[in-house]
């Protein structure tokens, strides 16, 4: 499945990425436009699409042009129709291609010309109201953790990007019955007051392109989303705080989005007392479900705590005891380097925009310069594979040529991508974040070393906690992250769950059924950590299963196991040793009375028969 | 084995394991091994012989309880002995609660123990005190038994032809008895209801015989009986049980050769001059017999007898007589004869067998 065109316009990060680059956001805030007539859809009264992932990612393959790919269609009115053969069956048509022919079959009841009239504009806003169970707000309990999620993954980055040791505040209150109120207030750097509506109000405000970092992201959508839901749900606007420094006033906005125009309406504007020196606050009212257990709020909060040791977390549910982790690690985490894309990764697509916008004046310099690992040599093995000429101008290259240059490249033997660009938590933390987490017997972690898919580093810390408190007759909870973001919906589908489930525990001294995962008192934590973490679907629960990651993934799991067989080993021996003792204890005499009943032998000797024999048999090994 | 004896193997066997613990060695018990596996068939003395295989049970970490119920069992055993008292299985289980941690759960525990202490010293269980609680039998017919009378000593005479509609039960102990008799022949039967037909009809006189009543499989003071009563007067023993794997391979077989259990005992607990009437697997084509099919524990009975007894595998009638039941895949019961009127198998059925005593299986 197309995962790079899917993830790169998605509204994903889209608020969250507006704040990182406000600047040049701003400019980029207008190419939120129609793609073309055939591109414009829903059409009205389409029935809502149901669950299969891949079809859901084609429709967001469609609302998500604008940004990027409908601008590179734009600059090739040749391209022809379904130009990029991977993308998902919904992608943009080029501008000029009739859309969908009339139902089959039947009299022609409308003229193109009659359609054209009804095609207009359609706001990214309108179609999340329409659609907005793709979005991660399928029911009220899941709307409840997206909206937390969203809003929590934007202050944890918002904090790294500007270096602050990250103080998370979460707060949510229930109003009334199925109505909650979400805030959550983080330490972070705050937002330009000018730049605030947009990244609240806007959907898909600003998007990165070529860039490939590892970050949170990918998380369904951006801020705003959320607060679109809120405002649908229950007609309560966003209300912000924030404050960019000790010498700056804080400001207060309340804000609401037009999603017919999908920009930002400014209800409350005005400068307020603040006691954070620095920071941004959201609060959101929003219809959802509070519940306990798995896939709750509160899991995915204590998750996010593990997989983030140096941030400070303070919760407070709708029920029950307030949650507070303070830091663990002292220092941030190495900033993420951003890297260029190895061009064993690259889809069609993406390479046609790239060579579209690249500043190389030829075919070789632009490979050169745009992606990774790729030098003189082999920007020429690559031409000549693909019977280009290398100083051909990459503008002028029609797409049959692309993708003649598109299916050249595996044929090159290309450099694995630096592996540098990749921060994992790091075995330590991980190990001492499980022992603050969950109460156990035993714990290890492993982290593997970076490897690669399909030119994408990637690498997997695996972590365990077996025994104490944990319920002994279940299967163990498998606690899935990416990218330092807990994972709490479709399991089944992930590739960490395939590797966890086809992992055979027996091995390691773990009861485990065919298909299932171990039942044992165990918790799992399985973290992968990628420029590109290739999910499943646009709803970024489930990670996909390339072989390299599932082989990572195992060989994770198996050193985890390991180290779990050679604890368990040992605890049996000791036990062993325990029950050899009072065996010892409770029979021996026995032995001594029976002697004494038949040889007539005083207490003395019974005692001495019964002393003997104890050492003798304490000494031996054997059972 | 007069008591003295008895005591003195118990004690010996004490000794040496007194003795192996003060060298700081870790005592064994070595036992025969108790099981199919380990007879042998010896045609000449006709019963099954324990092939001297035997286990060794090491006092170790994991064997400590089951040593120290062992070696309580025979100081109860010898406490027994020295009193000239017995108890049952039952009883010796229930004393085993007095012992702590060495008690025994549940009777085929302390049941088991007592059978590895009876095959320890090669002795019957009487004669280590314990007595087994089932019921030995019941004999009528053409026979005298003298016993003694409990309290005088006096000679008892128990006339087997006067207990009218009932029956003489065998006692626990049968090796004091004597016997008097001119019988022809001693017809051993498997069920009470055959037994009571046959005593109805004064069958015993009709053809001049001992009638004996099983009740399924002949306890060790049944087997005894047969055989201290054929030995005595030199007559031939006729077993007339179910023609099914069980009748045949449980409990004629047990009759005749011994168990694979207890075999240190066979030599006396047996009747190699036992011989198989019937109910044969021909019979049921001969006589039309009313069947059942064989259920799965009769297939595996029959086959594992074919494959494993080595009773059956000296015999080749026998296995001949195993194949055709198997063949034919079903088995009759002897009440079956009743399908040709009550009484047919006084009748016809066993003076038309008697007739031929030389083609009864062997």
């Amino acid at each position: 499945m197309d995962d790079i065109e899917v993830r790169e316009a998605t509204m994903a990060g889209s608020g969250k990425r507006a704040r990182k680059a406000a600047g040049v956001a701003a400019a980029k805030g207008g190419t939120t436009r129609s793609v073309g007539p055939a591109a414009v859809a829903p059409p009205p009264g389409r029935p809502r699409p149901v669950a299969p992932a891949r079809s859901r990612a084609g429709q967001m393959g469609l609302f998500e042009g604008p940004a990027d790919q409908g601008r590179a269609l734009k600059a090739a009115p040749a391209a022809k129709p379904a130009q990029d053969a991977k993308a998902e069956p919904a992608a943009p048509a080029p501008p000029g291609v009739p859309g969908p022919a009339p139902a089959a079959g039947s009299r022609r009841r409308e003229t193109a010309e009659s359609i054209g009239r009804r095609q207009r504009d359609i706001s990214v806003a309108e179609f999340f109201q329409k659609n907005r169970h793709l979005l991660g707000f399928d029911n009220p309990a899941k709307a409840l953790l997206t909206a937390t999620k969203e809003a929590v993954d934007n202050s944890l980055d918002a904090c790294e990007e500007a270096g602050i040791l990250p103080a998370l505040d979460i707060v949510i209150e229930e109003r009334a019955e199925d109505r909650f109120r979400v805030a959550i207030t983080d330490n972070g750097p705050g937002i330009v007051r000018n730049q605030i509506p947009r990244v609240f109000g806007k959907l898909l405000y600003g998007s990165k392109f070529h860039t490939m970092r590892q970050s949170r992201g990918q998380q369904g959508i951006g801020i705003s989303a959320a607060g679109m839901y809120s405002q649908l749900t229950t007609g309560q606007p966003v209300k912000i705080t924030s404050r960019t420094g000790a010498k700056k006033p804080a400001h207060y906005f309340e804000i609401q989005i037009d999603t017919t125009r999908n920009e930002p309406k400014v209800l409350v504007d005005r400068e307020v007392e603040w006691d954070h020196e620095h920071g941004t606050r959201v609060e959101m009212e929003l219809a959802g479900l509070y519940k306990k257990g798995r896939r709750s709020v509160d899991d995915y909060v204590v998750q996010t705590a593990l997989a983030n040791p140096h941030a400070e977390v303070r919760y407070r549910p709708p029920k029950g005891d307030e949650y507070r982790r303070e830091r663990i690690a002292s220092d941030l985490p190495r900033e993420p380097l951003v890297i260029k894309p190895h061009p064993y990764g690259v889809e069609l697509g993406v390479l046609i925009s790239l060579l579209r916008e690249t500043k190389g004046r030829t075919l070789a310099t632009a490979l050169r310069s745009d992606f990774a690992r790729v030098s003189d040599r082999v920007a020429l093995e690559i031409c000549k594979a693909a019977g280009l000429r290398p100083e051909a101008r990459p503008r002028s290259l029609g797409v049959q040529e692309i993708e003649a240059l598109f299916r050249a490249i595996p044929r090159v033997k290309i450099m694995a991508p630096p592996t540098n660009s990749i921060v994992p938590i790091g075995e330590d933390l991980v190990l001492e974040g499980l022992k603050q987490t969950v109460k156990a017997d035993f714990y290890t972690a492993v982290a593997r070393p970076p490897a690669v898919y399909r030119g994408n580093p990637f690498q997997i810390e695996v972590g365990l906690a077996y025994g104490g408190d944990l319920p002994a007759e279940e299967l163990v909870d498998l606690w899935r992250f990416a990218n330092r973001v807990p994972l709490q919906y479709q399991q089944s589908a992930c590739a960490i769950a395939r590797a966890a489930l086809t992992t055979d525990w027996r091995h390691y001294g773990l009861q485990q059924s065919k298909g299932a995962l171990p039942a044992a008192p165990m918790v799992l934590f399985v973290h992968m950590v990628s420029v590109w973490v290739p999910f499943t679907s646009e709803s970024k629960e489930a990670v996909a299963a390339y072989p390299e990651i599932i082989r990572e993934l195992r060989l994770g799991l198996q050193e985890a196991g390991r180290r779990l067989g050679g604890f368990l080993r040992h605890r049996r021996r000791l036990a062993e040793e325990d029950k050899k003792k009072s065996y010892i204890k409770s029979y021996i005499p026995h032995i001594g009375i029976a002697l004494r009943e038949i040889l007539g032998l005083s207490k003395q000797d019974e005692q001495k028969v019964v002393e003997v024999l104890t050492e003798t048999l304490e000494r031996s090994r054997t059972l | 084995m007069s008591q003295p004896t008895v005591t003195k193997k118990i004690k010996g066997t004490a000794e040496g394991v007194h003795r192996d613990i003060l060298k700081r060695r870790k005592p064994s018990l070595k036992f025969p091994l108790r099981s199919l596996s380990n007879v042998k068939y010896d045609p000449k003395a006709g019963h099954f012989e324990m092939r001297g295989r035997t286990k060794e049970r090491t006092l170790t970490v994991s064997t400590v309880k089951t040593f120290a119920q062992t070696l309580r069992m025979m100081a109860l055993s010898k406490q027994l002995v020295d009193t000239d008292d017995i108890a049952t299985k039952r009883e010796a289980y229930y004393v085993s609660k007095n012992w702590d941690d060495a008690r025994f759960l549940e009777q085929p525990e302390s049941d088991a123990v007592m059978d590895d202490v009876e095959a320890l010293f090669e002795v019957n269980r009487e004669q280590i005190g314990f007595v087994p609680e089932e019921k030995g039998g019941e004999i009528s017919g053409k026979l005298v038994i003298v016993d003694r009378d409990s309290e005088t000593g006096k000679p008892l005479r128990i006339d087997c032809t006067k207990f009218g509609s009932g029956a003489y039960s065998i006692p626990i102990s049968v090796e004091h008895l004597k016997f008097e008799t001119d019988a022809d022949f001693i017809l051993v039967i498997e069920t009470a209801g055959m037994f009571q037909r046959l005593v109805k009809h004064k069958y015993w006189k009709t053809a001049n015989c001992v009638l004996v009543s099983m009740g399924g499989v002949p306890t060790r003071a049944c087997r005894r009986f047969i055989r201290r009563l054929a030995d005595f007067k030199k007559i031939p023993v006729y077993v007339f049980v179910d023609g099914d794997p069980y009748g045949i391979s449980n409990i004629y077989r047990t009759l005749k050769v011994g168990s694979g259990n207890a075999a240190h005992l066979n030599e006396f607990f047996c009747v190699p001059q036992a011989r198989y009437l019937g109910i044969t697997p021909q019979d049921i084509v001969d006589y039309k017999l009313p069947t059942h099919p064989l259920k799965d524990v009769d297939v595996k009975r029959a086959r594992d007898a074919i494959k494993n007894d080595p009773f059956f595998q000296h015999h080749k009638a026998w296995v001949a007589a195993m194949e055709h039941l198997l063949r034919m895949g079903v088995r009759a019961e002897q009440q079956a004869l009743a399908k040709w009127g009550l009484n047919y198998v006084i009748d016809r059925y066993l003076p038309d067998k008697l007739k031929n005593t030389e083609r009864f299986l062997p």
